[in-house]
């Protein structure tokens, strides 16, 4: 049959020659627009980067904003270069980003984890979810991040705490995806995996586990995101070292270069991070089709 | 022609009644006291008025759900739990979108837990079989809908079903692509010969598949029924049989039965809804 298809195919092409080449203009046409419309967009984000920096740096350098509680471009990167050569109140700046990015990946890790395993599990067996529904939904529904003072004093002002914060954080996210997720598998899969001869954990790891991942995914995103402010956000209540106490301390010495260069380390932090992720993302779903994964990458 | 694979796929339908319930707590009957046999190797087809209980005669063949009375066999033994050697093609197509074609093909030995590159051999013949070993690599959705049933063709029969359960299998597919995936169907079954119990809603294509075709009532069913086909075989194209002056009068012959069961589940629907809108 595909034999024939493709045979009727290339005798229509032989015969609407002139369609075709007109097709391949606009072909053409359109990605040079495209092309043209991406340089454009790229231009002016690199515009409005400067313009804003720059008005900035004027206003405070003419003293139209108080570089005393405003800051300014000039001295963030001051900041940032003394901070590099001669190390934060708390050592080597280099390891105060460690501090941070290590209990915000090992909080990531945990809370992910046990999101996926709690959430799944949960939702393969409803009579225990019928039972903890209401509990869980109370802690959720519970403002998480005073749960850090709890762990500092639990844990001390170690590793530990942030690292649990960021993993309670990150736990909420992925749990309800995963749940949902695993409820939303189409029955037809399940029972034509059962029919064939799958075992029940066989029909987790084959059909279940798989089809939840794209909720999962996409969770991963705004958990990445929860990791770090979880990490930051315990250094803040307690810490001894990490980039949320260097944003505490350059606050009680109002600091506003301090705060926006730690900031500005978190953000690139961030930004790699997501960047990982999308890499990540793009390889677990390659089985989808192109245009949804176009779509969403339009849309960023 | 019998060989080993011959020797089950016996259904035996004695009574067969199941309730549902519904998820407002009343119980509804699906189908009541259904009696039917099936006999091995036989490709039967069952014909029905929409929403009257052909997909639940399939699952309960299949083990998915149990019947509230009566008995279900299948190869002699009374069906409780996953029937053993069943394979299931459904309307819309089970391919896990996930897992390239040849790994789909594979699942059914890789559920038995055999070696995944003998696995994957397995599954490269069936593919050849359904004319589609150039696509092993492709992802489900980058196939036609054609190509898709044929790899789910090859799925449910890697597995070397005694008893082949299809659930209105071509209906999504059009016409032209239907014919030839009958022509299809009847070429492999004929290699295998599984038992088919094959729920369609199109008569041509049940008379020019089946040995024979069961009529249902309209719900809650029961078989109405059971015409023999006694056209020869191998049939051949779809496309020819159907001017067979024999196939024409046993066209006739069930379209009478069923359109009585069809007018009648049609008048039931029209009149709820009529009555509801009185009501209201
Ligand atoms: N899991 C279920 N729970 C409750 N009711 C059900 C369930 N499955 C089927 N039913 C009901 O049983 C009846 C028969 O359904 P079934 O799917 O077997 O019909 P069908 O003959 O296959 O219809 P169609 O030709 O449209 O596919 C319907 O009224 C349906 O609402
Ligand atoms: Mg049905």
């Amino acid at each position: 049959m595909s034999a024939d298809c493709t045979k009727a195919e290339s005798d229509m092409a032989s015969v609407t020659i002139p369609a075709a080449i007109s097709e391949s203009t606009i072909a053409r046409n359109a990605q040079i627009r495209m092309r043209k419309r991406k340089r454009f967009v790229l231009a002016s984000q690199l515009g409005t980067f400067i313009f804003i920096i720059g008005s900035w740096q004027i206003m405070a350098d003419y003293k139209i904003i108080d570089p005393f509680f405003f800051g300014s471009p000039g001295g963030i990167v001051f900041r940032l270069y003394d901070w590099a050569q001669n190390g934060t109140a708390y050592g080597p700046l280099w390891l105060q980003v460690w501090v941070t990015l290590e209990e915000a990946i090992l909080g990531f890790c945990l809370g992910v984890v046990t999101g996926i395993i709690f959430g799944v599990s949960l939702a393969e067996f409803p009579l225990l979810s019928d039972i903890l529904g209401p509990y869980i939904k109370a802690v959720n529904a519970m403002p998480r991040i005073v749960l850090g003072s709890i762990f500092v004093i639990w844990l001390g002002l170690g590793l530990p705490s942030k690292v649990v914060l960021a993993a309670v954080l990150v736990f909420f996210v992925v749990f309800f995806n995963a749940f949902e997720g695993v409820r939303s598998v189409d029955r037809n899969f399940i029972s034509n995996a059962r029919i064939l001869g799958a075992s029940r954990l066989q029909v987790i790891r084959h059909v279940v586990f798989p089809s939840a991942m794209t909720w999962i995914i996409a969770s991963l995103h705004v958990a990445l995101g929860f990791s770090i402010i979880g990490a930051i956000v315990g250094e803040f209540l307690g810490a001894q070292q990490g980039l949320g106490l260097v944003i505490a301390t350059a606050q009680n010495n109002f600091d506003a270069n301090g705060v926006f260069g730690a900031m500005l380390m978190i953000g690139i932090i961030a930004l790699g991070a997501e960047a990982i992720m999308g890499k990540v993302e793009k390889r677990l779903l390659k089985w989808r089709p192109r245009a949804a994964s176009d779509q969403t990458s339009a849309g960023m | 022609m019998p060989d080993a694979s011959n020797s089950g796929g016996r259904v035996e339908f004695t009574g067969v009644t199941k309730r549902f319930v519904t998820p407002t707590g009343a119980a509804m009957t699906a189908i009541r006291d259904v009696n039917l046999i099936v006999e091995p190797g036989t490709f039967c087809a069952v014909v029905g008025p929409t929403g009257c209980g052909k997909s639940t005669t399939l699952t309960l063949a299949a083990g998915l759900e149990r019947a509230s009375g009566g008995s279900v066999r299948v190869s002699g033994h009374e069906v409780d739990g996953i029937t053993k050697g069943v394979s299931f093609v459904f309307q819309t197509d089970a391919l896990l979108p996930w897992k390239s074609v040849l790994a789909n093909v594979a699942l059914g030995p890789i559920f038995r837990r055999v070696d995944k590159h003998q696995a994957h051999a397995e599954a490269e013949i069936w593919l050849k079989t359904v004319g589609l070993n150039a696509f092993g690599n492709h992802y489900p959705h980058q196939l036609s809908g054609g190509m898709r049933k044929r790899v789910s063709l090859a799925a449910a029969l890697i597995n070397k079903p005694s008893l082949l359960l299809m659930d209105e299998p071509f209906s999504a597919l059009d016409v032209q692509t239907r014919a030839i995936m009958s022509n299809e169907l009847l070429r492999l079954w004929e290699k295998t010969r599984p038992t088919v119990l094959f729920v369609t809603h199109d008569l041509e294509e049940a008379i020019g598949l089946a040995d024979q075709v069961v009529v249902m009532t309209a719900g809650p069913a029961t078989v109405k029924a059971v015409y023999k086909i006694d056209l020869p075989r191998p049939r051949g194209d779809m496309q020819e049989v159907r001017f067979d002056p024999k196939f024409l009068d046993l066209y006739k012959q069930i379209w009478e039965s069923l359109r009585e069961e069809v007018d009648r589940a049609y008048a039931r629907t029209t009149e709820i809804s009529s009555v509801k809108g009185v009501s209201q």
